[in-house]
């Protein structure tokens, strides 16, 4: 391959390019003015998205990332910059989102010296990311980038971070592009071991009571056809944790429903009651199964993961199947005996009657009194698109969309589950909106939750993506309230909120809205928020002591459930 | 689940920050480090990390998963005592007076097979390896003559199997590595 002789900067876009980037988010600053110089050049093939603080930039490419399945990119200037994309990195961490965050950093003979705007961002990264390194020579740029996007593609995706100085922006080098196939420390897929499948195919072949657990690494590992078929064959029902929803979109039969603290009671009661427990591309979060101690102590378990460090975490199984789900269910799936549990899986009614009408038709169509949060997202659901998008903030209204919005299309859900960052909606559903702009991005957010990134309002004025905001306002700091009603004698300390009016600063940035407080206005709203062309802000003043049931409260197990009926 | 003694050994890339890399695994999990040894391995351009720390078996496996997740790490692995044989080196520094006026101590160096590296004047510094325990008694022993200085390094270790499990390591990742550029070929 022949070289040619280019900045540093430069080499970073064309290196981009290479990777088939097409979009950035970013804020300028002086350690990286020389890459957003270069990237002036490259304004036609490469879209800047100047978000309002760099948090917004993070989580708007964690919601593109999560909709195209594509690392999101994001540059930042060195020092406050690299300081205030710490949250997103932490955040996609958790939820196994990939990233490439670009920070500039000061010039190499600064380095070490508290000059202006110095931190040591690979030291703080490093906790939060799956791979963290400085660049110090433009000469390294190329293969840095290659290596990076490796990473955070390959295995079970995440954030990685390059931190780039100054000088290695400005110096010049001769630029060829090699992209990473390999890393020798670095083993993404781990080889299907034929034995861990021929002793998972036994365990299911000889379950009377199978209840598989689906989470996210269905969708990563894009495995969700071999699922279903996989479910289908052996006949076993299944629940999915937060993030794992989409992964079973658009009601199939066997698909059960959440679980976890706020899950639905039929997947909570049967994990307890199943014989064989197989978890796909889960981790066994502590909001998924309380107490450990008594947590599927009757079950064999089998656990299907990417991540050897994820087997055994928390859970002590009885097979590990690892390898990416996409090459291990259908392995395992030919190894299958074609089973009916019927009468297994009709018990899973029983639960679901009860959830119904204890919670869920009082929560969904409410005769009388305010209007109610799942009365909301149940009228968008049925009012969206197929295509929807459904993006959330933290607390209730995440709890509440997930429970009752209907994903119906594949890498439907932008939701912080691991690290439940509020402020993470509004710009992770902008992200989700620039990353597929022909799908409908409804954003559930709280009004506490909201005011975090509100800035974000900004992103949407100057490019337009549609989101369909929904404040469902409650006057409070919900999920922390609801906790303080049952385990903190009502003393409502801090969660008392005062709000602006959002209509109205939704206005100031150009965005149509308007606020609904009467049950009666609600439909209509919700129309002219769809009818409306590109985003709207609805306001809806919900129940203000509204509560998300069933739970289970924190390292408690499902015999502590409230209904709150 | 009983707590004892454990020797893991890592295998990394020889890329700086992978010290603070490691050590942030055990800080999380709020585990003491009772050594660390640092150096190049047998193989060139791999680095080596002997650390040995206290703990349960339960949550040693899981910190070595952890720690071989990370990317510039090849290969971590666990052992117990009787799996390995490791030795420390000690340095004891006494005042010449005490070793001239003091018979006892030479006979000392015999039993504990310690040697003198250097004497002047002023100080005599003595060596010895060995385990942590038979280091620490020698300075005990040492210090009823008043030792100046004393200094223990860190663990190092080979293993008692005849696998070479890293060698093996590497030559899987090396099939693999050929076969990764045969796939990108096509
Ligand atoms: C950044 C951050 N700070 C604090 C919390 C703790 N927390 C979880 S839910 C919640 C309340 C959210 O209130 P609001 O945004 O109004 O949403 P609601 O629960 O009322 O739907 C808080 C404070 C958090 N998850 N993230």
């Amino acid at each position: 391959m022949e070289s040619i002789r280019i900045k540093g900067a430069e080499a970073l876009l064309r290196a981009l390019l290479e990777e088939k980037v097409d979009t950035v988010f970013g804020y300028p600053g002086g350690s990286i003015i020389t890459v957003f110089d270069a990237l002036y050049s490259f304004r036609d093939s490469i879209r800047q998205i100047l978000t309002r603080h760099e948090q917004g930039a993070v989580h708007a490419a964690q919601g593109f990332a999560r909709v195209t399945g594509e690392p999101g990119v994001v540059f930042v200037t060195s020092g406050p910059g690299a300081t205030n994309v710490i949250t997103g990195l932490a955040d996609a961490m958790l939820d196994s989102t990939p990233l490439v965050v670009i920070a500039g950093q000061v010039s190499s003979p600064l380095l070490g010296s508290d000059a202006f705007q110095e931190t040591d961002v690979v030291g703080i990264s490093l906790p939060v990311s799956k791979w963290s390194y400085q660049v110090r020579t433009a000469a390294e740029i190329p293969w840095a980038v290659a290596r990076a996007f490796y990473i955070a593609r390959e295995g079970r995706p995440g954030p990685v971070v390059l931190d780039i100085t100054k000088d290695a922006q400005n110096e010049m080098t001769d630029y060829v592009y090699e992209k990473c196939q390999f890393i020798r420390s670095y083993q993404p897929n781990p080889d299907l071991d034929q034995t861990a499948v021929e002793e998972a195919a036994a365990l299911i072949n000889g379950a009377k009571r199978p209840f598989a657990l689906v989470g996210q690494g269905v969708i990563l590992g894009e495995a969700e056809e071999a699922l279903k078929a996989f479910l289908t064959k052996a006949d076993i029902p299944a629940g999915a944790t937060l993030l794992g929803l989409p992964a079973v979109a658009g009601g199939f039969p066997l698909m059960k429903g959440m679980l976890g603290m706020h899950g639905n009671v039929g997947p909570n009661r049967k994990t307890a009651e199943c014989d064989v427990l197989i978890a796909i591309g889960m981790r066994f979060d502590d909001r998924v199964t309380g107490d450990l101690k008594t947590y599927a102590k009757q079950a064999k378990i089998i656990h299907f993961d990417i991540d050897p460090a994820e087997i055994e975490k928390n859970v002590k199984v009885d097979v590990a199947v690892l390898a990416n789900v996409k090459e291990s269910l259908p392995a395992v799936t030919a190894l299958l005996k074609e089973a009916s549990h019927k009468d297994w899986v009709d018990s899973f009614k029983e639960h679901e009657d009860e959830e119904w009408q204890r919670v869920i038709e009082p929560e969904i169509h409410p005769t009388a009194g305010p209007i109610t949060m799942g009365e909301v997202i149940n009228m968008v659901s049925e009012k969206a698109a197929a295509n929807a998008v459904l993006a959330t903030d933290v607390g209730q209204n995440q709890m509440m969309a997930c429970r009752y919005f209907k994903l119906q299309s594949n890498r439907s859900l932008v939701t912080s589950g691991g690290l439940g960052t509020m402020g993470f909606g509004l710009p992770a559903a902008i992200g989700a909106a620039i990353g597929a702009p022909e799908r409908e991005v409804c954003l559930f957010t709280g009004d506490g939750g909201i005011q975090m990134t509100i800035q974000e309002l900004g992103t949407i004025m100057e490019y337009k993506p549609a989101v369909k905001i929904i404040i469902l306002n409650n006057k409070f700091l919900g999920m922390v309230r609801q906790w303080q009603e049952l385990f903190f004698r009502e003393r409502y300390s801090s969660t008392i909120l005062q709000n602006p009016d959002f209509p109205m600063i939704a206005a100031a940035y150009g965005i149509p809205g308007r606020k609904v407080v009467k049950r009666e206005g609600l439909a209509e709203a919700i129309d002219e928020l769809f009818a409306t062309k590109g985003s709207f802000l609805l306001e809806v003043e919900v129940e203000e002591n509204g509560m998300v049931y069933p739970m289970i409260p924190a390292g408690t197990n499902v015999d502590n459930l409230i209904f709150g009926d | 689940m009983e707590k004892i003694v454990y020797t893991i050994t890592v295998y990394t890339e020889n890329m700086v920050g992978l010290l603070n890399q490691i050590a942030i695994i055990f800080t999380r999990r709020h585990l003491n480090i009772e050594s660390l040894t640092v150096s190049k391995s047998s193989l060139p351009g791999i680095h080596k990390f002997t650390i040995t720390v206290e703990s349960t078996e339960d949550l040693i496996i899981k910190v070595v998963r952890q720690i071989e997740k990370r990317i510039d790490v090849l290969k971590a692995f666990h052992y117990t005592d009787d799996e390995i044989i490791f030795d420390e080196v000690a340095l004891y520094k006494i005042p010449t007076d005490s070793l001239l006026d003091n018979p006892e101590i030479e006979t000392l160096m015999r039993t504990y097979n310690a040697r003198i590296v250097e004497v002047n004047r002023n100080f005599a510094a003595i060596e010895m390896s060995g385990s942590a325990d038979v280091i620490q008694s020698l300075f005990d022993e040492l210090n009823k003559f008043k030792v100046l200085q004393f200094v223990r390094s860190g663990r190092v270790a080979i293993t008692r199997s005849t696998q070479e499990r890293l060698s093996n390591f590497l030559a899987e990742m090396e099939e693999k590595r050929i076969k990764a550029m045969k796939a990108c070929e096509k």
